[in-house]
């Protein structure tokens, strides 16, 4: 490319304290580009865009705009030389008028009276060019949808001249057809000569409105190029630096007898009754919007709360005065999907809460024998590959994935056979959620049954032998996992309507 | 892991030894002073401050249960009092001391579950419960016994406390010895029971120890129980002492009871404290007194220390906990 980019950035790092979360990255935007930033929590995408927008400084490396050095002192100096970044929660004033928003902080608000019903024309101009008539220049930004908000603040971008914009997951609140206008928006900016870094979660809607990418992992840029010659399954193997063969590993497992069976389950939290089946050796993923009464049915076998009417069998006899301790005793087990205010006791030491749901093996006398409580957390430290220093280490201490593990590691050392997992994989790095997957596998070998909560959809698909989905408290539907799609299943989560239509191809990990 | 278990273990010494040092620290200070050292260290001052330490040390060791499993008992005092006073008023029904001492005993204990079957039942908070059942229990004291002493004819019971004992091969008075022996059960069941573990879960993340199948409103019920008990038998031995049922006996003694254990380095959030540490406070806290009045220093100057050792102990205990 003969051309001066847009945008460049040269060896790029950035540390706090001694995390060095940007390593050398380079960037370039050209101009009526639109260039997808993408990587997983904690890659260092937001690091970068506030390096961009001025909010932080980087440690070293350089920053040119149109071939200019760029060192922004700050956000507004940032978005004076032409970079305006749309955050996710949006910065607009709720109290103040579409216009007023539009014009806030900007020069020409100095003008006086003869001004105004130009600026008023140069709104309704942009609000007709971005195919949004519909909004009012005088309405109250509180009153508009979230989708109508994001127009307004890519208006402001406009007038204030910006060459560069920013959009920091601009669809995660959008409906589909609000994502579809925002697209033909950002087609429109893109003609104007505007680069546009678009950052999201969201893979399939990258691969529609992106021209190019770049993936960052680690706080390194590990790809870049066009995103017509990559797939999918490409980029979700470069954000994770894994083969996606590898981040759901199999292990053979065949459904057996049934081992538990909910008949019109209602807990006291739970708005309808639910009846399902599981049998050994069985995966059953359990998909559902938050609210759906997923975690409440969990928590209502397991005892935690209260069981209004139903019935829960475990091996073929009836559950009578359902509690935690009764169902510990029954071969249950319940993984909280709160680690740090329910799963864990933190102030205690990682063998007491390793072992505290199943003390029995080590009273002697009536008496704890420490050492072999201890001696029993190493090895549980050692086959779930722990990282920590010692049995006695507070529990505090561990990282979000190590933590995960201690209280995966309960379940096993009280020998359960049914595990009841509430969003295992939820704030935990990718090693962490890769090992559990795999634990995950091999209890289902080792003919264990597992119900695995979770908001994400494609590690339902990647790991469940089966997917149920929830809504309203109520069961939509259960299926084997690969008569399901990603969309089938949002879609039941959303409607609560069974969809016995279209079976579409399986893509893993699409939203990665 | 032989390092790491050493580790800790030194670890847990330093625990230990910071209320340890403050307890040598305040020995050695009076024991220095030209007034006071001829007689500080002798042997007969050294069992006076321990007999005077029994009932605060007593009730102590069921308060340390309670602030372990993340609870208060406010009410510990009064239902000292309400023991001491039935102990009294038994022995002049014509009981035996024995019975006499058993009422004082169940007594507390009642109390004791009162409180926790309030707690766990109603869902309130512990110091609203025990705040109420301070009142209630000094008033069925005073009620008991008129609003007035209770004379009572001289028992064994009353030899329980004296500071040298009837029969001197047992060198120091039975109220001591009860006092060790019973320390050292309870710092047995603490640490190594599976019931002081739940009590330690229970305070240390209540939810935790639910998911763990631990039936929390059970062991609370039991730990306000056997410190009702403790007050109890405290009240026994302050009848024992004073050789009459005082339904005004011990007020405000509760909080020195808690101070002693949060002084010990229990934590008022929970999970946190320890038999030992409990002890070093109670007696920090008798040496004190008993060298503030051996020097002749009023007072209101004693519970000025006091009250300083509260702060610095717990402030020393923060500053411990964020080393780690």
């Amino acid at each position: 490319m003969s051309e001066t980019p847009l945008l460049s950035l040269k060896k790029i790092c950035k540390s706090f304290g001694p995390n060095l979360i940007l390593d050398r990255v380079d960037f370039e935007l050209r101009s009526g580009e639109v260039r997808a930033l993408i990587g997983e929590n904690g890659a260092g995408k937001s690091t970068l865009i506030k390096i961009l927008s001025g909010a932080y400084h980087p440690d070293s490396g350089q920053m040119f705009i149109s071939g200019f050095p760029y060192r922004p002192t700050g956000p507004l100096d940032g978005r004076r030389q032409g970079i305006a970044v749309i955050y996710q929660e949006l910065n607009l004033a709720p109290h103040l008028t579409v216009e007023e928003n539009i014009y806030l902080g900007q020069e020409e608000s100095r003008f006086g009276f003869m001004e105004k019903k130009k600026k008023r024309l140069k709104v309704r101009e942009l609000l007709e060019f971005l195919h949004h008539p519909e909004i009012q220049p005088g309405s109250l930004v509180k009153n508009l949808p979230v989708g109508a908000r994001q127009v307004v603040e890519i208006i402001r971008a406009l007038i204030s001249q910006a060459k560069i914009l920013v959009m920091d997951e601009p669809t995660s609140s959008l409906s589909q057809e609000d994502t579809k206008r925002l697209f033909e928006v950002i087609h429109k900016v893109k003609a104007e000569g505007v680069g546009v870094i678009y950052v999201s979660h969201f893979l399939e809607e990258v691969k529609e409105i992106a021209d190019s990418f770049t993936v960052l992992r680690d706080g390194q840029v590990v790809g870049s190029g066009e995103m017509a010659g990559v797939s999918l399954e490409e980029l979700i193997e470069m954000m994770i630096g894994k083969k996606l063969s590898e981040l759901y590993p199999h292990f053979p497992h065949r459904p057996g007898e049934v081992v538990m069976s909910c008949q019109q389950v209602q807990g006291k939290k739970m708005t309808g009754a639910i009846s399902l089946e599981l049998r050994e050796g069985e995966i059953l993923g359990v998909a559902g919007l938050i609210g759906s009464g997923r975690t409440e049915f969990l928590r209502t076998i397991f005892g935690l709360d209260r069981l209004k009417e139903g019935l829960v069998i475990i091996s073929g006899s009836l559950v009578s005065r359902l509690q935690p301790g009764t169902a510990i005793n029954r071969g249950l087990g319940f993984l909280s999907e709160d680690r740090q205010t329910e799963g864990l006791a933190a102030r205690m030491s990682l063998a007491d809460n390793l072992t505290l749901g199943y003390l029995k093996p080590y009273v002697k006398n009536g008496l704890l024998n420490n050492q072999r409580q201890k001696q029993a957390a190493s090895d549980w430290i050692n086959r779930l590959k722990i990282k920590a220093q010692s049995p006695e280490q507070k529990i505090w201490t561990l990282s979000g994935g190590n933590q995960q593990k201690v209280a995966l590691a309960r379940l096993l050392h009280q020998q359960a056979k049914v595990f009841l997992l509430d969003e295992p994989t939820r704030g935990i790095d990718v090693q962490s959620k890769t090992q559990i997957y795999e634990l995950i596998g091999r209890l289902a070998a080792d003919n264990r049954a597992v119900i695995f909560v979770s908001s994400y959809f494609p590690e339902l698909l990647g790991i469940g032998d089966r997917i149920a989905v929830f809504h309203r408290g109520q069961l939509v539907e259960i299926k084997p996992a690969a008569d399901w799609t990603e969309a089938s299943l949002m879609r039941a989560a959303i409607t609560g309507k069974e969809n016995n239509s279209e079976k579409n191809k399986k893509v893993i990990g699409a939203n990665l | 892991m032989k390092i790491t278990a050493g580790y800790s273990r030194l670890k847990k010494l330093t625990n230990l030894l910071g209320p340890f040092i403050g307890l040598i620290l305040v020995i050695s200070i009076f024991s220095l002073m030209p007034e006071v050292s001829g007689r500080f260290l002798r042997l007969a001052n050294l069992t006076s401050v321990a007999t005077q330490s029994v009932i605060v040390a007593l009730s102590a060791l069921g308060m340390t249960l309670i602030i372990i499993s993340g609870g208060i008992d406010l009410s510990a005092a009064s239902n000292l009092a309400l023991s001491c006073v039935l102990v009294a008023y038994s022995i002049n029904l014509g009981l035996s001391p024995l019975l006499a001492a058993l009422i004082g005993l169940v007594a507390g204990g009642l109390i004791g579950l009162a409180n926790g079957l309030l707690i766990t039942r109603l869902r309130l908070v512990p110091f609203i419960v025990t705040l109420g059942m301070m009142g209630i229990a000094r008033g069925i004291a005073k009620w008991v016994a008129r609003n007035q002493k209770i004379d009572a004819p001289l028992t064994w019971l009353n030899d329980l406390m004296v500071r040298t004992p009837h029969p001197s091969w047992l060198l120091l008075s039975p109220g001591i010895w009860l006092m060790i022996f019973l320390s050292i059960i309870m710092a047995v069941v603490l640490k190594k029971t599976v019931f002081g573990r739940r009590v330690v879960a229970i305070g240390s993340n209540e939810l935790t120890a639910r998911l763990c199948g631990i039936r929390t409103d059970r062991i609370k019920i039991i730990v306000y129980t056997i410190s009702g008990l403790f007050c109890g038998l405290a009240g026994v031995m302050e009848f024992s002492r004073l050789t009459v049922g005082d339904p005004t006996v011990a007020m405000g003694l509760e909080l020195d009871i808690i101070a002693a254990v949060v002084i010990g380095g229990g934590s008022l959030s929970g999970g946190e404290g320890s038999i030992s540490g409990t002890l070093i406070g109670v007696f920090i806290m008798a040496f004190l007194r008993n060298g503030c009045t051996m020097m002749g220093w009023p007072n209101y100057f004693q519970e000025i220390i006091i009250g300083a050792i509260i702060i610095i102990a717990v402030a020393l205990d923060r500053l411990r906990h964020r080393q780690d």
